[in-house]
């Protein structure tokens, strides 16, 4: 049965044409849940900008840390590393890291998922697909350009961001300032 | 001992004051500078060679980047558009060539050739006049109107508001700025962000 309700969904979904997935995307800002049901094979949540601005503002007393990235930026692949080695060394201090990658959703499928799968990325992954830039990118932080890799460290009000790329130990002693 | 603390608190001040100062580059309303920059044909190119223009469309653009890559035809268009009005498109390439090799001045002349750029593509080389301008990533547009007093900066961001599809865009930022420009009016939006990739620097 599960299996039947499946197919239908996958054939009409691939009866949409491009002109509904247009119409979709326009509409995602009425909705703040994931873009779906076109992406719902991805081993990721697809937001825009508000659906996203919860995972992002979490009234918790943990750090969090938000990284935004894509698979074609050369320094964000560099860095990628440190975040993950951050959130092994800081899981017992209950930070929680979060991969938003700014990737083209029509590379999502062909460089994503197979970045993700290659190198085991373990850490928490969501795309944002919000052409809207002027918008969100300075409701994210008014400081910030548009260029990527570019950081979010938070612990409820307290909160900082970061345009530029880390190495381990310079995360390393943001992280420390958020947890003391 | 007063004089002293006063004397160290006033350096102190100074210096704090002229570093906030130094980052940034041009807001708008600044005069922008021009620059003699090598095109791919190995000519130097600088902004008064133009003796006709009104302005520039200053895109600090390079091959290696998935948005500027994006953006290509649309900057090639916005030439075809403005060039003939005295706003012609700048191009000028910012990253370092040794970080990124697919930037290099062959593959700049490759990739103009490939795609038929109809204006001038600059080497920034020495990483000199970007910083100047404050451009962070690519593409970063400037558009410059000329003035008795110089190039001014009146705008500064992105080129629409819709990097994914071009049919999609429904504000052409760079136009609606050198249109006001050309029929003597304020620009009204002077500044928008998007994402972009990082200019290129040594570590």
């Amino acid at each position: 049965m599960k299996y039947a309700f499946f197919i239908i969904v996958l054939v009409i979904v691939a009866c949409k044409g491009e002109q509904d997935q247009k119409l979709e995307s326009t509409q995602t800002s009425q909705k703040p849940e994931a873009i779906v049901p076109q992406q719902q094979a991805l081993p990721f949540e697809v937001y825009d900008y508000d659906g996203l601005v919860p995972l992002i503002t979490k009234k918790d007393d943990k750090v969090h840390v938000v990284n935004f990235w894509a698979t074609w930026c050369a320094p964000c692949i560099k860095e990628l590393p440190y975040f993950e080695q951050i959130r092994e060394d800081y899981k017992g201090d209950g930070l929680e890291l979060l991969l938003v990658s700014l990737d083209f959703p029509r590379q999502y499928k062909s460089k994503l998922v197979p970045f993700l799968e290659q190198r085991k990325i373990g850490s928490e992954v969501v795309a944002l697909d919000d052409v809207d830039q002027n918008r969100w990118i300075p409701a994210i932080d008014s400081t910030w350009s548009g260029a990527i890799p570019a950081t979010i460290i938070y612990k409820g009000n307290q909160r900082k961001f970061y345009e530029q790329s880390f190495s381990y130990e310079e995360l390393k002693t943001e992280i420390e300032q958020f947890l003391n | 001992m007063k004089t002293l603390k006063l004397l160290l608190a006033c350096i102190l001040l100074v210096s704090t004051t002229a570093f906030t100062a130094d980052t940034g580059g041009y807001k708008v309303g600044d005069v922008a500078t021009d620059f003699e920059l090598e095109n791919i044909d190995g000519s130097m190119v600088s902004l008064s060679d133009y003796k006709d223009a009104k302005g520039f469309i200053v895109i600090f653009t390079c091959n290696t980047c998935p948005y500027a890559v994006a953006y290509e035809d649309r900057i090639i268009d916005l030439d075809k558009k403005y060039a003939k009005q005295g706003y012609p498109v700048i191009a000028i390439m910012p990253n370092d060539t040794d970080v990124k090799p697919g930037d290099n001045m062959e593959a700049m002349q490759a990739r103009a050739k490939a795609k038929g750029f109809s204006f001038p593509y600059l080497m920034d080389k020495g990483q000199k006049i970007y910083p100047q301008y404050g451009a962070t990533k690519t593409p970063h547009v400037y558009v410059l109107e000329r003035t008795r007093k110089g190039n001014i900066v009146r705008y500064i961001g992105a080129i629409d508001d819709n990097y994914q599809d071009a049919k999609a865009v429904t504000t052409r930022y760079v136009e609606d700025a050198v249109d006001a420009l050309l029929d003597g009016e304020e620009v009204s939006t002077t500044e928008t962000r998007a994402i972009g990739c990082t200019i290129k620097v040594k570590a």
